[in-house]
């Protein structure tokens, strides 16, 4: 070292005892839900400086849905599926809110946490895993599309909409369905190479699942392949779930059909996520 | 009685398509002592720091870390050790001290005593007055330091860091190695990997100079020195046109050689004179100590290794190519 470099500081040995404090905590279990709590409090930090973003996206979504299609269609169409077409579109937008409020993040940040700011490979290098991540993540993206669906409701409630009580249990059907979507979301993010992979899957499965869903039309006036198609799409699930609740457009038995199909959807796209996410970090 | 080594790799194997990046390596590290991987860019030391996470799964051969069977028990290992990686992977979105806090809780630190490691973080990173500081704001030298912090925030038992200093200036390097040392001598056990030759001989209480995936020397840095080279080095300059001749000539006469660069360096050269090696082209040699670099060339060859890129494992290959620098 030359003459002028400044000598380094002291040592701070005091701080970096290697105490036994390690062996004093529990080795960590297989799937530990402090993990996953640990990856929602992270969320949360995260979201307290960006809440604004996703506050504005949340109310200014509906309202342009209510306003084009409200206003717009409205003034043409007066009755569908039995339903107002306000109506009918209001659920299809808290729907849509759903989707995208829980798909979109899981994807982008999915795939930018792991290709561009390596986040992943520095929580997995703590004991945490794959599995924790995955459900963290998806977790908090259902929690936040709650807000999402609810601010939804209430501009629907602005816009002259008069859903029953069992609109109250839109937070349960989007807490269900945004972990869902969330988790596909994340698997599609594990999968891209870079971010052109983004066209696919917005354009060919998002924007397919969210038009083939019964959202501002209903499925009978498509062709029977692409209704067939939609019948098979989880969101049609959802939409036909928060009919169901907030106008009474099914019974209870139809409501724990469309509840056990979104379920299933849950399952099969976290284990997918779990899969493809950990494929792409451990090779 | 024998104590656990701190990291065992027996027959070890990583493959990446046609690439074999580690090739049946074989290593103990004893626990508390401070081990250096020295080696060139693709030699297998980044994809070896991966096996000891988990975070690559071999092929063959077993591994273990701090008693640990991999990737078996790789959780419970992981929650003994503190990692300190080769590519910046700090979160951004999160202030300084929030990415202590996390990192605090993904190790299950108890929530009275989160605040405290957050406090002793800080110190290590020497950012107390920059807790809230978002992390984007920082210098290279700050974030390689809270890098450091974040892996030291649960009292690892064994810390690896993965080419610590690589990317930083001398003075940030000088305050790292200080930081390392103090690791050490807190008992910790600590593996590196690096490619400065310098840090490893200051650092590493031994070193393994590991290349085309197998290790091919191990001992203290004194002895691979003594063994490899000799006690002393003398640097024989000449034109570039001249140094071939120079190096044939050296050769002839019975010494080894290597380049260094403007000059042909001629090993094992204690108490040789100059003018026995009769090197017309030579200028005025300058005799100077053998060191690990002479080591580390003598036993890696003196180009680089463009066919040992492991290009096909996509984190082995950034972490070769990125130099540290911030992604």
């Amino acid at each position: 070292m030359s003459a002028t470099t400044p000598p380094p500081p002291t040592p701070p040995v005091t701080t970096l005892s290697a105490a036994p404090t390690p062996a004093a905590r529990p080795a960590p279990r297989r799937f530990e839900p402090r993990s996953v709590g640990a990856i929602l409090h992270r969320e949360w930090r995260v979201f307290r400086r960006v809440w604004f973003s996703t506050a504005f996206g949340s109310l200014a979504e509906p309202i342009l849905y209510f306003v084009a299609f409200g206003y717009g269609f409205g003034a043409l169409v007066a009755e569908v599926a039995g339903l107002d077409y306000l109506d009918f579109i209001a659920t299809g937008a808290i729907a849509i809110g759903i989707l995208f409020s829980s798909a979109f993040p899981g994807l982008i940040n999915g795939y930018f946490r792991r290709k561009e700011q390596h986040l992943y490979d520095g929580i997995l290098a703590a004991p945490v895993s794959v599995a924790e991540i995955v459900t963290g993540e998806a977790l908090w993206n259902a929690f936040r599309v709650t807000v999402v669906a609810t601010i939804t409701t209430g501009v629907a409630f602005a816009f002259g909409v008069r859903p029953g009580p069992g609109v109250l249990l839109v937070p349960v059907v989007s807490i269900v369905a945004g972990f869902g979507f969330a988790s596909a979301g994340a698997a599609f993010g594990a999968l891209l190479r870079s971010t052109h992979g983004f066209d696919f899957v917005i354009v060919g499965v998002i924007v397919p699942m969210y038009v083939l869903a019964g959202t501002f039309f209903p499925l009978d006036t498509l062709p029977t392949a692409l209704a067939t198609i939609g019948q098979v799409n989880p969101l049609t699930h959802v939409v036909e779930l928060l009919r169901i609740l907030t106008f009474g457009t099914g019974t209870l038995v139809d409501a724990l059909g469309h509840l056990t199909v979104v379920l299933v959807f849950d399952l099969l796209a976290w284990l997918v996520a779990v899969k493809l996410l950990r494929r792409a970090l451990v090779s | 009685m024998p104590t656990t080594p701190a990291v065992r790799l027996a027959q070890v194997v990583k493959r990446f398509g046609e690439l074999t990046a580690v090739d049946h390596l074989d290593l103990e590290v004893p626990a508390g002592t401070c081990f250096g991987l020295l080696g060139p860019n693709g030699a297998g030391k980044s994809t070896t720091m991966r096996l000891l996470t988990g975070q690559t799964l071999a092929d063959e051969g077993q591994v273990e870390v701090l008693g640990h069977p991999l990737p078996a028990e790789g959780k419970a290992a992981r929650a003994r050790c503190g990692v300190v990686p080769q590519v910046d992977d700090l979160d951004d979105e999160l202030t300084v001290a929030e990415n202590l806090g996390v990192y605090a809780r993904f190790h299950g630190i108890a929530r009275r005593d989160r605040p405290a490691a957050v406090a002793r973080g800080l110190t290590i990173a020497e950012l107390e007055g920059r807790s809230d500081t978002p992390t984007d704001a920082l210098s290279g030298g700050m974030r390689r330091r809270l890098l450091i912090a974040r892996g030291l925030v649960h009292r690892p038992e064994l810390v690896l860091l993965d080419e610590p200093t690589v990317g930083l200036d001398p003075q940030v390097r000088a305050q790292l190695w200080s930081t390392v040392d103090a690791i050490k001598h807190a008992g910790a056990t600590v593996v590196l990997t690096t490619h400065y030759i310098e840090e490893a001989e200051r650092l590493c209480d031994e070193v393994a100079v590991v290349h085309r995936g197998r290790v091919v020397a191990r001992g203290t840095p004194e002895r691979l020195i003594r063994e490899h080279v000799g006690a002393e080095v003398l640097e024989l300059p000449g034109r570039r046109d001249d140094l071939a001749a120079i190096t044939a000539e050296v050769r002839a006469a019975g010494f080894a050689t290597r380049s260094a660069g403007t000059a042909v360096a001629v090993l094992g050269a204690e108490g040789l004179d100059q003018a026995r090696l009769a090197t017309a082209g030579a200028g005025v040699g300058r005799r100077r100590a053998a060191t690990l670099e002479d080591v580390f060339v003598v036993l890696t060859g003196e180009r680089p290794d463009p066919h040992h890129e492991p290009a096909d494992d996509p984190h082995a290959h950034e972490a070769d190519h990125t130099e540290g620098v911030r992604r």
